[in-house]
């Protein structure tokens, strides 16, 4: 057995969280422009997509992350599909931020007051006009706070992608624990880590919704 | 490429299935029962704002908001031995869900507790009532009433997480799904078939709370306006 010093396991759990944020990098960027896009589809209002957005949104809220993710990994790669880790947790990561970022965003641009788009409209601007220049910037201000909130969550469920072997924080927790049969001491790091990681962000969040309900 | 699909053969295996989402809602409905009545009281505690334990309760919620609930299970069942203390997988998975929901459910509730007019509260106290009737009786009811979507949100989530809990071999619904395709690879088609009964859990639970929050914990509240 080799010995290992607390300095090895610390150095090796922090080498691994790299692939933990760079994850949730992924996560978020992807998992944004599809919410962007899927944005401007329902604020066409046009019945079909309004229906499959929802049924979209339903569907990856309403599922484990775990089972997204095992149908991504294990099930298409039954299909014939020939699909690597690194795809398949990001796929099944960025559909899972591309629904909750939907309706968070949704929530937003819904709360700018309808005469804000009658006013553009009466001012002769174009429907994208209108959402860039006088919806858009309104709703970016209500959305920071949420969405910054909501990275905590994307950060949290990387730690799912541990299970098919995705080599991220948790998954390098684990098989150090292991090797070093010191489960205690390292999933206390892990978990240290975490939090060191997410609650900057949870407390950031938190002061933004107390400074845009004054 | 040639693809067939047979959910049949995954079907066949119900029992297993069955077993799965027994487990799935069990775990749930005991965790939700002992998960809502601590975070009821962390909150009280909260709003009572004894110092020292404020400090501590604090503590404790941030912890858990800021850590993976996987990282938290695997903190009860693989690292907790080594103090000594070894937990079977399924009180391992009770445990952490409790847990869990405990510190998301105190937030939730002390939310609501603190939207509760001051007038209320003199209100209540003007009339001679106990510190604790106070509580129970005015500033509660209307509170649970306020954030019941957000408790049912919180609960159904915990509901979807439980399914990492396989991990450590409870043998809940995810479990069922790897067992199953284990036996027959038809490893689409099971995994599939478990999203398929989380989703129709989800909805059904999220149904059927809101039901039970109107009709039955909040008629007089309703009635009243």
């Amino acid at each position: 057995m080799v010995e290992f010093a607390i300095w090895d396991i610390l150095r090796n759990l922090l080498l691994a969280a790299r692939w933990t944020l760079l994850l949730s990098l992924i996560a978020l960027l992807g998992g944004g422009v599809l919410a962007s896009m899927l944005l401007v589809l329902r604020l066409l209002r046009k019945k079909t997509f309004q229906i499959l957005i929802s049924v979209y949104v339903e569907i990856f809220q309403g599922t484990p992350l775990l089972m997204q993710l095992f149908l991504f990994y294990f099930g298409l790669a039954l299909l014939g599909f020939d699909t690597s880790i690194w795809w398949s947790a990001s796929a099944a990561l960025i559909l899972y931020t591309g629904a909750y970022l939907t309706d968070i965003w949704w929530g937003c641009v819904r709360s700018v007051p309808k005469g804000q788009w009658f006013a553009g409209q009466s001012l002769g601007f174009s429907f994208f006009q209108q959402l860039r220049f006088i919806v858009l910037p309104q709703a970016y201000r209500l959305s920071v706070a949420p969405t910054v909130g909501f990275l905590v969550q994307v950060i949290k469920a990387t730690a799912l992608t541990s299970v098919i072997g995705f080599i991220e924080l948790t998954k390098a927790g684990t098989m150090i624990s292991n090797v070093t049969f010191k489960p205690f001491l390292v999933f206390s790091f892990i978990a240290l880590i975490y939090f060191i990681i997410c609650y900057p962000l949870s407390w950031v969040a938190s002061k933004l919704e107390v400074r845009l309900a004054c | 490429m040639n693809v067939e699909f047979d959910f049949i053969s995954v079907l066949e295996q119900w029992p297993i299935l069955l077993t799965g989402v027994s487990w799935t809602l069990g775990l749930t409905a005991i965790s939700t029962f002992l998960g809502v009545l601590s975070g009821l009281s962390l909150a009280w505690v909260r709003v009572k704002k004894f110092s020292a334990l404020n400090t501590f309760i604090k503590v404790y919620v941030e912890l858990i908001r800021n850590t993976p609930f996987i990282v938290q299970l695997f903190f009860i069942f693989f690292g907790l031995p080594q103090l000594g203390l070894r937990l079977s997988p399924e009180v391992s998975s009770l445990l952490a869900m409790t847990i869990n929901l405990s510190a998301y459910s105190s937030e939730i509730i002390r939310a609501g507790i603190d939207s509760t007019p001051i007038g209320q509260i003199q209100a209540g106290k003007s009339l001679g009532l106990s510190e604790f009737s106070v509580f129970f009786n005015i500033i509660l009811p209307p509170a649970l009433f306020r954030v019941w979507p957000a408790l049912v949100a919180q609960i159904i989530i915990v509901m979807l997480g439980s399914a990492v809990c396989g991990q450590i071999s409870t043998e809940e619904l995810s479990y069922a799904a790897n067992l199953i395709q284990s036996r027959n690879f038809r490893g689409f088609e099971s995994y599939i078939i478990a999203a398929v009964l989380y989703l129709v859990l989800a909805v059904v639970m999220r149904l059927l709370l809101n039901q039970v929050g109107k009709n039955l914990m909040f008629r007089g509240l309703l009635k009243n306006g």
